[in-house]
């Protein structure tokens, strides 16, 4: 599939900032199943700086803007070829090592109730387990925008049984854990007009790693594993380990608002 | 308990030959000049400003803690010794952290389990895949020793990240040297003040490759509030560097630059006196207002150095302790020459049966405890007290680690009756940049309290200066 991106992150202050600093992992992971034919990262009077892999095979950009400024736009574009990989994350190079992603963070720490719905899922061998895992948060949190915020914790949206894919993601991940499986908190995008479900283009799911076959996607949002309708971007422990953009506004002190607009197209069709 | 080695004058066998002189000294300072020279110490002390907690035990910044005037001294055998068995551990810690946030040899080799390396909140997942120059972490290790006899010295604990007191190791040698000159003419004391240089030295050699001519080095401190504030403004002026607060840098494009009166200043190395969380918002504690945002970015791509390096925590957490002879050989191929104090791990079912047959004479920790909390003192609990831990310990052995009880070495010392042993512990400042350093000198910690073990200023601690002997 060729999928087409054009997303933009507009900051704006209430009173001007004197700077700003920005870590950036918006380039596609290098892996089997996309190839990047163009991408293209903009910060409106933004200077690059840092320009690296990190240990997780994550793309890592730097971005410094001088102020002040009342207000900034993140500008990416680009075009990615996809094909279906059932999930499995191939070709991806990284040096962290699985274990150390058995480690809970507080927004996905785990609690009685993840306890008993991991204790519930039963599965032969890890692969099966997984599957089974993803399946069963699908059907213990219902997806509804607006139920949750940012900083909903697994366990938060379990008791609620409603969230968004950030909460998908992260009880999929202390169900995991708990299971003693390594799992990570992945962001990307995903064109999401063939099931013509309203989900967010700007997406996220889980990994989780299986031994002998490596790390696999689920997105328990879409009750499915990663295909070629997704572009994977990075990961972390969690949402805000994993965030594409991270900032730091020097001078900031009046209010910060976002505006994103998302758009994954497929450019074949 | 009872049998303590004391350094001075052995096991009753006469003044050990390195105190030799000393004994004279003693006996020529009658009580008024005693008294005299203690509060001129004091003095000094107070005038200089050296006021701080030592080892970020926090508590008044502003008190002064207790100098003995009593030296403590190593022959330049005894000294050669330590010496070699410090530069040794030095190297292996940091061997183990080139490799466990590189290739992990020893793991897959089996000599230290995955999760204790891999699921320890001191192991930064930022950390991995990224190289500091010459493969060094820990720049300044600092390394708590004990003695329990002539020749048996133990390591209690390393310190990998940011040691303090290096300072105290300093000043006591200046206020000895300023009080007693005559005891520098008659001993052949080695000197330490070498030191500030060699760190400078250290360093400057640490600088990224991208660092182009003299590199510029600053001291990062948390700011006055700090318990070891003193210390750093202390180094900064020694070393003749910027001492500086995160908000004093800023990162712009691929560089730390230092704002300063003359317009901003490319930073490449920082010695940081900060901890890992705090040092960059943007990759650590979203919260933190003390470090630089975008820091970690720059580290990461080679910008500029840190040290400690990021995760370096990881060599001297209390479950990787009981491998670091296990490190000596796997990296160095050499047996210990500092051995640590003997551990039993409970998850072993060998070393939980030793532990349950001897628990009255160990002592038991947990393995993530701090500041003796979930402690059994074998042989100063009663028999009630060892039943109910054997309880607790049984029911999760994994929770545990046991030692044996150490007699600490003693050091004659001043008190309010005239002179006393009492109990101490050593911390020697190893530097690793491009050459391994190590000046002949330590920081002596002295438990005033009559059979007191605890060294903590915070519990009664005082200081000595360290002699080491020209051969």
């Amino acid at each position: 599939m060729r999928l087409s991106v054009d997303h933009t992150t507009r900051y704006s202050y209430a009173s001007p900032v004197r700077s700003l600093v920005q870590s950036h992992r918006l380039t596609p992971s290098v892996c089997e199943g996309q190839r990047v034919l163009s991408w293209e990262i903009s910060v409106t009077g933004g200077i690059r700086g840092a320009d690296f892999t990190d240990g997780a095979g994550d793309r890592i950009q730097g971005w410094s803007i001088a102020g002040p400024l009342s207000e900034i736009g993140v500008t990416v574009k680009g075009e990615v070829e996809t094909t279906d990989t059932a999930g499995v994350l191939r070709g991806h190079r990284e040096a962290i090592r699985p274990e150390v992603w058995l480690r809970e963070t507080a927004m996905t720490a785990a609690d009685a109730g993840l306890g008993a719905l991991a204790a519930r899922a039963s599965g032969e061998g890890s692969l099966a387990l997984a599957h089974a895992l993803a399946e069963a948060v699908a059907g213990a949190i219902a997806y509804r925008p607006g139920a949750t915020h940012a900083h909903t914790t697994a366990a938060e949206a379990l008791a609620l049984g409603e969230g968004v894919c950030q909460d998908h993601a992260h009880a999929l991940i202390a169900c995991a854990r708990l299971r003693g499986l390594p799992a990570r908190y992945v962001s990307g995008y995903l064109f999401a007009a063939a099931d013509g479900q309203p989900h967010e283009a700007a997406h996220a799911w889980a990994e989780i790693f299986v031994a002998g076959l490596g790390w696999v996607g689920f997105d328990p949002a879409n009750a499915c594993c990663p295909d070629a309708r997704y572009i994977r971007l990075g990961s972390g422990f969690d949402a805000r380990d994993a965030a594409p953009i991270r900032g730091v506004a020097r001078g900031a002190s009046g209010a910060e608002s976002l505006d994103v607009a998302v758009a994954v197209l497929s450019a074949g069709q | 308990m009872d049998a303590a080695f004391d350094e001075m004058n052995g096991s009753g066998g006469g003044t050990r030959i390195p105190y030799a002189r000393l004994e004279d000294w003693l006996a020529h300072m009658p009580r008024e000049l005693r008294s005299l020279k203690q509060a001129e110490a004091e003095a000094l002390f107070r005038r200089i400003g050296i006021t701080f907690a030592v080892y970020g035990e926090g508590g008044d910044p502003d008190r002064l803690i207790p100098f003995d005037m009593f030296p403590r001294v190593f022959s330049g055998a005894e000294w050669a010794r330590l010496d070699r068995g410090v530069r040794q551990r030095a190297r292996a810690l940091n061997a183990f952290l080139v490799d466990v946030y590189g290739r992990g040899e020893i793991i897959r080799a089996g000599r230290i389990p995955a999760d204790i390396v891999c699921r320890n909140a001191a192991y930064e997942k930022a950390a991995v895949g990224f190289v500091p120059p010459r493969g060094v972490y820990s720049h300044i290790v600092g390394i708590d020793l004990v003695r329990t006899g002539p020749d048996e010295f133990f390591v209690l604990e390393d310190n990998c990240r940011t040691p303090s007191g290096v300072s105290y190791m300093l000043e006591n040698r200046e206020i000895m040297m300023r009080m007693f000159p005559a005891l520098f003419r008659e001993n052949r004391i080695q000197p330490v003040d070498s030191y500030a240089g060699l760190l400078r030295r250290t360093l400057a050699s640490v600088a990224p490759l991208k660092c182009e001519g003299e590199p510029r080095i600053v001291i990062l401190t948390p700011g006055p509030f700090n318990s070891a504030y003193y210390e750093h403004s202390f180094l900064a002026d020694l070393m003749g560097l910027e001492l500086v607060e995160g908000q004093d840098l800023f990162v712009d494009g691929e560089y730390v630059w230092e704002r300063t009166t003359e317009g901003p200043k490319r930073v490449d190395v920082i010695y940081r006196r900060i901890d890992d969380a705090f040092l960059d918002p943007l990759c650590f504690r979203p919260d933190s207002t003390l470090g630089v945002p975008g820091l970690m970015d720059v580290y990461r791509s080679g910008g500029v150095s840190l040290c400690s390096a990021p995760g370096a925590g990881v060599a001297d957490d209390k479950a990787v302790y009981t491998y670091v002879p296990e490190m000596i050989r796997f990296y160095l191929g050499e047996e210990p020459v500092l051995n640590n104090v003997p551990t039993w791990k409970c998850a072993d079912a060998s070393d939980l049966k030793y532990v349950l047959d001897n628990l009255a004479d160990l002592v038991v920790k947990e393995v993530h405890g701090s500041g003796g909390y979930g402690m059994l003192v074998g042989p100063k609990a009663s028999r009630a007290e060892v039943e109910a831990f054997r309880a607790r310990l049984c029911a999760d052995p994994a929770n545990y680690i046991a030692q044996p009880t150490l007699a600490l070495s003693t050091v004659p010392t001043f008190v309010d009756e005239g002179v006393a042993p009492r109990h101490v512990d050593l911390r020697p400042y190893c530097l690793v940049g491009e050459r391994i350093e190590l000046v002949p000198g330590a920081l002596t910690r002295v438990a005033l309290r009559e059979g007191s073990l605890v060294v903590n200023s915070s519990q009664g601690g005082g200081v000595k200066d360290t002699w080491v002997l020209a051969e």
